[in-house]
């Protein structure tokens, strides 16, 4: 110990800030997360905490989804389709096996998708499995997937955690000992505190050069940002305090990724609201505010402004933040021609993420400016679901990102809970299902867009950014989050 | 005293039957439940219902309420319902880590706020007794847990003597287990020894008041002899009650601290119970924690008993 101090001191004195990352040949290594998964089985519930733990580590679908957000082969080596697009046939690797042993064959992949359908499923996306009819397996390698309709989105969909293949033997158990064919195998799970994953060496693809992962459960973002300094944890792959960022860029011995996610970061208005069912209040309110404000001021500079409800990343994006800029004065006129009195209240109910509390404040202040009384009201999740999402729809305002991939649809959705009913856009979304030529969905996806917009159905404000801050030598962690995961396949030290 | 402790029995079990009505009406109120939260937004009506069926969410509220309590009369928690594991298991797991903290923590808190209470209070006015107070102003002044981010930010980010947060559990001995724990216990103790301290301090000297004492000294008693042999004793109750309520408050209400040294404690899990809509855990985990505050007074009042033999006759 006396040793310890004086190197300590010695180290102090230098300016070395921690020693503990100094010399390390690691083997393993350790990340940290902010929720808890309520368990590890990705096909029994909608948590993103369960995916970011087991996705691609511990279980694996048909088809996987990349950094890049694009469909690569998974479990199924390769695929045609068939019939006009009615008919998909997979083929599966050889070679691959269970955690426990068992060796994956086609009736553990009909198995799976005739699971996650079940009455008595859990799975919180069976929607994506809607345009499956059937399920057959020819033989150990084969699996015919017969559509009841064209599903332009269908690879990408089984690409999803809720659709990777489950043993029949385990599947039961996955939920506190997951087992499944990735290169990770669940080793212990200390609840509250950790959860541990090691190597799997039976790995049919490239084994990983980590012998073992460490998920450290750290809610407190603060407490993160000390864990990182103190070398507990070797990387926050989605930092709840965008405040420390510029002390770790400017601090050598970490790298700062900054990314984007799938989350449209939304001002939900409540269109069974007769005031917000005039557009000209919801263009006022979207004039009203000031996009690069609420990024700068909520997150730190860290978000890209949007002018609807789609990801800036993707190839279907069309910039229309222009369509209706931050003009508080052309707010006003909208007001005024509307016959909105000043002082008009709105009640703008927030859940507890930070882009939410933080923007917030910043939204109400902006609404301030032209008029309207906001009252935000806190809310935490299980009462945001039952009073905001579903019931009574008791809101006027709320700020919620929309985090899951491709989600333009939901405007579509009958009773929904922000209440938007336009015909011609639904029609066009069911014109986009019918399509799988992506230049062609592309083209729609835009059109779908500039609908919206011009609508102001919400306020739309940022796209939801990923900022990771790693240990400068442990590399390829995933920068963007096409979907919620933490994919570790590539990870390792150099 | 053995009629003494009947009573104060059965008024405990009073106090823990109604504690579990509020409990459960408290949670009956609470908007949301776990079932919509785990499985998000984009759940399917028929999927839903199936799981609340299958957490028994969709029972009348009296059936619950039945089963729970008769669960509980025969020693079953239940199981919870977002882990889906026995609730016995969490619970054991957290007090683990909570019940030690707790009293490392307690110890530390007394073994700095006896002999400095005391000193003041003997020292009144003198340069011991300025400092003591000001010790217990400053302790008082910071909050917990910011104290327990400067200990982090001392001890394990510039000298890396420790880990930033986190517990290994013990099954590698002692050591680890303590190392992680002895932070937080520091954090914790910092503002419960400053509060003990003044109400050391403050009892001593209505106790080196009275009569008794005034004839200690008059017989030419040292002051060591004193304190110990006539005045402690006598200022030992309400000293005792507040350390009751100490002990109490460390096992249960840590939260902050765990969430800052993120420590699988009792707190957080409480927390993360109610966020979760896990009402099983939450009521088992308030029940559980009313049920070790009631049971500490009953401790302390017994204890009172034994210090105070007038307290046994007349009941209590």
């Amino acid at each position: 110990m006396k040793k310890m101090f004086g190197a300590c001191l010695i180290g102090a004195a230098l300016g070395l800030t921690a020693l503990s990352g100094a010399a390390h040949a690691k083997t393993g290594a350790t990340l940290a997360i902010t929720l808890e998964p309520p368990h590890l089985d990705p096909t029994a519930g909608a948590p993103a905490a369960i995916d970011e733990i087991v996705y691609a580590n511990v279980f694996e679908g048909l088809t996987r989804i990349d950094s890049q957000g694009l469909v690569k082969p998974g479990l199924a080596e390769r695929w045609v389709i068939e019939n006009d697009g009615l008919t998909y046939r997979f083929i599966l690797r050889e070679g691959v096996t269970f955690h426990d042993g068992a060796t994956l064959e086609a009736s553990d992949v009909k198995f799976s998708f005739e699971r996650a359908v079940a009455e008595a499923s859990e799975n919180a996306q069976k929607g994506l499995f809607s345009a499956i009819d059937s399920v057959e397996a020819p033989d150990d390698r084969t699996v015919i997937l017969k559509l009841n309709r064209k599903e332009g989105l269908l690879l990408w969909n089984l690409g999803w955690g809720d659709a990777v293949i489950v043993d029949p033997a385990s599947a039961e158990t996955n939920k506190t000992n997951p087992v499944g064919t990735g290169p990770f195998k669940f080793e212990d799970w200390a609840r509250g505190d950790s959860i541990k994953l090691v190597r799997n060496p039976g790995y049919w693809g490239k084994a990983s050069s980590l012998e073992r992962v460490t998920f450290k459960v750290i809610d407190d973002a603060a407490a993160q940002v000390a864990a990182l300094l103190a070398g507990d944890v070797d990387a926050i792959p989605n930092i709840g305090a965008p405040e420390t960022v510029a002390q770790f860029e400017a601090d050598p011995r970490f790298a700062v990724l900054k990314g984007t996610t799938e989350g449209e970061t939304i001002l939900s208005m409540n269109h069974r609201r007769p005031l917000l069912q005039d557009v000209r209040v919801r263009k006022a309110i979207q004039h009203a505010i000031d996009r690069k404000a609420i990024v700068d001021g909520a997150m730190f500079g860290f978000g890209t402004p949007i002018g609807s409800h789609f990801a800036p990343h993707s190839p279907a994006y069309t910039d229309l933040t222009g369509v209706t800029p931050y003009d508080p004065a052309k707010a006003k006129a909208l007001l005024q021609e509307a016959g909105v009195a000043e002082g008009t209240k709105l009640v703008l109910k927030l859940p507890p993420p930070t882009y939410a509390r933080r923007g917030g404040e910043i939204v109400a202040a902006q609404l301030a400016e032209v008029g309207f009384e906001v009252e935000q009201i806190p809310v935490d999740w299980g009462q945001w679901v039952s009073e905001v999402f579903k019931g009574e729809h008791d809101f006027d305002l709320t700020i919620v990102s929309h985090t899951e991939p491709l989600d333009i649809g939901i405007y579509a959705r009958d009773e929904y809970y922000f209440g938007y009913e336009n015909p011609a856009f639904k029609e066009l979304m069911a014109k986009i299902d019918g399509v799988s030529d992506p230049a062609q969905r592309n083209t729609l996806y835009k059109e779908a867009q500039r609908i919206l917009a011009d609508d102001a159905v919400n306020g739309f404000l940022f796209q939801l950014a990923k900022v990771a801050v790693i240990r400068k030598e442990l590399k390829g962690l995933w920068t963007n989050a096409p979907i919620q995961a933490n994919d570790l396949t590539a990870a390792r030290w150099e | 005293m053995i009629g003494f402790a009947i009573r104060r029995l059965a008024a405990l079990v009073l106090t823990l039957l109604a504690a579990s009505i509020v409990v459960f009406l408290a949670l009956e109120l609470l908007p949301g439940d776990a079932a919509q939260l785990l499985l998000g937004t984009e759940v399917r009506p028929d999927t839903l219902a199936a799981l609340r069926s299958q957490l028994g969410l969709d029972r009348p509220a009296p059936v619950r309420y039945l089963e729970w309590i008769g669960g509980l009369a025969v020693g079953d928690l239940g199981i919870s319902q977002v882990y889906r594991v026995p609730i016995w298991e969490m619970v054991r797991d957290r007090l683990a880590v909570s019940l030690p903290l707790a009293v490392l923590a307690f110890v530390l808190s007394t073994l700095i706020a006896l002999p400095f209470g005391i000193a003041a209070a003997i020292r009144r006015g003198r340069v011991t007794d300025v400092l003591v107070m000001g010790f217990a102003q400053i302790g008082l002044a910071i909050p917990n847990f910011w104290f327990g981010i400067l200990l982090i930010l001392l001890f394990a980010v510039q000298l890396g003597w420790v880990g930033a947060g986190g517990f290994p559990g013990w099954q590698d001995g002692l050591r680890p287990g303590l190392q992680a724990l002895i932070l937080p216990a520091l954090a914790l103790a910092l503002s419960e020894a400053a509060i003990l301290s003044r109400m050391v301090r403050a009892s001593m000297l209505e106790t080196l008041g009275e009569d008794y004492v005034r004839t200690a000294r008059a017989k030419g008693l040292s002051t060591r002899r004193i304190v110990v042999g006539h005045a402690l004793g006598n200022a030992m109750i309400p000293i005792a009650t507040l350390m009751g309520l100490q002990f109490a408050f460390l096992v249960a209400g840590a939260v902050i601290v765990e969430n800052v040294f993120y420590l699988p404690g009792l707190g957080r899990l409480l927390l993360q119970a109610i966020f979760e809509r896990d009402l099983i855990l939450v009521r088992d985990l308030v029940l559980l924690l009313s049920g070790f505050v009631v049971l500490l007074s009953f401790l302390v009042d017994i204890a009172y008993g034994v210090i105070d033999p007038r307290l046994r006759r007349s009941g209590g």
